[in-house]
């Protein structure tokens, strides 16, 4: 019993990992058609500017905890408005060279990375109680779990409260389902573009920090593996759809973390087995009407 | 005495969807006032002529609004400046409430709500409801509501009785001829009758390109030039013939006026 409790909260932590970083990917495909593979580099370089910032600070306190959080959110927000207004716009309506474009900035950026902070990982300090347990029916779950979860609810619900009670959440929530009909009504959608490529790289920039904390370290890859598993739960949601990225991720990573334990470290093979089954029976997604 | 100059002036306008062409030299003229219907049989790029005007097509081509050049705009810029679009097909947001689509619509800050609580009462009891749950005549009064939501000075309707029972049919005409009085309508429609309630000018398309523009009276009034251009009688309100379905029902529902035979039908969403 306690290592299904543990299995199953270790998976939610990473849900909420995964979450973070499909939210973006999931509105910027559904308002935009892009596909944006540059969205795993926000990450890596919110935990790498939330680690710069945070080791200047006084090690394994809640304010340089949350500082370097800020930080994560402030730069993904930040380089994913940069990368919208001068990479992404120009192209607009022209979705492969947009996808080449993503695609092309992400092998960059790594190599970036790489230049400046090498290509070995770098341990990070967090407060003393994440690297510490809780007890839950026997099961010492480690507390940087309950952070993630906690993390991907309040960004959860900050999305949903946006989106359903702000006129950039309509303009986005209409935007997602015929976007040509929005402008056609007089709406200048571009903003409400660049506005979900900031919301989404701030997601992706906590995302980033709080991976750092969960891995225990930040390197140059950390991005792009999160990324991979990010478009499946995306595609498995449903392409544009929040509550369904939530859903999938949620699904995904328990998948991932019973089968590693339970059929022999299979994890990887039965999420994409997963992704397999969900586009054959509905390639729409569990809550998406764009296949 | 001279004529007020035309609301939209259309000239050499040509558009292609996906390097097709399909609209090819498009010219005519909009009065001020009053409702000008853009006929002609199915496929000739009617549709494509108001897409084109509005930018959301690929196009070339002149096009003026009240004077000004508007081709080189995008298409919410060119609606800012007081034009309202209904779509074919009504595209209402089906995901969204009814409140919600209205209010996406709210172009100033002072919407015109009172002639859409005046000619839809149903549609404002119904403000929680999902557009997408909505019954089809429910949907295109919606789609009209969203424009009479502004102060526009052109309305652009495409097909608004397309797919609808004879009454509602009725209502959607009612509505768009209280919508001309204060309004000009460019309006693409295959019902005659209801081309011969509400338009003062008819601009017909054959293959892209204009091939008549005059009254509507006249040309409705002459049922074998009515026959040569659209390929009906001007008097069908019934059975569809040949190559168009103007006056005709399509599908399962009657998009013919109102005949007294089947009268209470509800339309598909």
């Amino acid at each position: 019993m306690s290592t299904v409790l543990l299995l199953l909260i270790t998976g939610l932590g990473l849900g909420a990992l995964y979450f973070l970083v499909a939210s973006g990917l999931s509105l910027i495909y559904g308002l935009m058609g892009v596909l944006n593979f540059a969205h795993g580099s926000f990450l890596t370089l919110g935990a790498f500017l939330g680690w710069e910032v945070a080791r200047r600070m006084p090690d394994g306190s809640w304010l340089t905890f949350g500082v370097s959080i800020l930080v994560g959110a402030v730069v993904g927000a930040t380089v994913a408005t940069l990368t919208e207004l001068l990479l992404i716009r120009p192209l607009y309506l022209r979705h492969i060279e947009q996808v080449l474009v993503t695609v092309g900035l992400s092998l960059a950026t790594v190599a970036l990375f790489e230049g400046i902070w090498g290509v070995d990982p770098i341990y990070v300090v967090g407060p003393e109680w994440l690297n510490d347990t809780t007890d839950i029916a026997g099961a010492l779950i480690p507390n940087d779990r309950f952070v993630l979860i906690a993390a991907a609810v309040i960004v959860l619900l900050g999305l949903v409260v946006f989106l359903k009670r702000t006129r950039y959440g309509l303009i986005i929530r209409a935007g997602v389902e015929n976007r040509a009909m929005v402008t056609a009504l007089g709406v200048d959608v571009r903003r409400a573009f660049t506005l979900v490529f900031a919301i989404g790289g701030a997601a992706a920039g906590i995302g980033g920090v709080l991976a750092s904390h969960y891995f225990g370290y930040v390197s140059p890859l950390i991005g792009g593996s999160l990324l991979i598993f990010a478009f499946i739960v995306t595609v498995i949601g449903g392409l544009g759809s929040l509550t369904g990225a939530a859903i999938a991720s949620v699904v995904v990573a328990v998948l991932q973390q019973f089968a590693n334990f339970y059929l022999g470290g299979t994890g990887d093979f039965m999420v994409v087995a997963l992704l397999a089954v969900v586009l054959l029976v509905k390639p729409t997604g569990l809550l998406g009407s764009k296949a | 005495m001279n004529a007020p100059d035309p609301i939209l002036r259309v000239a050499g306008l040509s558009a292609s969807i996906d390097g097709q062409q399909v609209v090819e030299q498009v010219d005519f003229e909009v009065p001020a006032t009053g409702v000008t219907a853009v006929l002609g049989r199915n496929g000739v790029g009617k549709t494509s002529t108001l897409k084109a005007v509005l930018g959301l097509i690929s196009r070339s081509g002149v096009v003026e609004f009240d004077g000004a050049r508007i081709d080189g705009e995008p298409t919410h810029r060119i609606v800012q400046r007081g034009i309202g679009y209904v779509p074919e097909d009504r595209e209402v947001f089906a995901s969204l409430t009814v409140a919600e689509n209205l209010r996406l619509a709210e172009r100033g800050t002072t919407p015109n709500r009172g002639m859409v609580d005046e000619l839809f009462p149903d549609l404002i009891a119904r403000s929680a409801q999902r557009a997408g749950s909505l019954s089809g005549g429910q949907q295109q009064m919606l789609s009209l509501a969203r424009v009479l939501m502004n102060d526009n000075r052109l309305l652009m309707v495409d097909e608004p009785t397309k797919g609808l029972a004879p009454r509602i049919v009725t209502e959607v005409a009612a509505a768009l001829e209280r919508a001309a009085a204060v309004t000009p309508v460019l309006l693409v429609e295959q019902n005659l009758p209801v081309v011969r309630r509400l338009a003062h000018t008819v601009v017909v398309i054959e293959g892209g390109r204009v091939i008549h523009a005059g009254p509507a009276a006249e040309l409705l009034d002459d049922d074998e030039r009515t026959q040569q251009l659209l390929g009906v009688h001007s008097t069908d309100h019934g059975a569809p013939r040949g190559g168009t379905d103007h006056g005709a029902p399509k599908g399962d529902t009657d998009r013919s006026a109102p005949t007294g035979a089947d009268e209470s039908r509800e339309e598909t969403p």
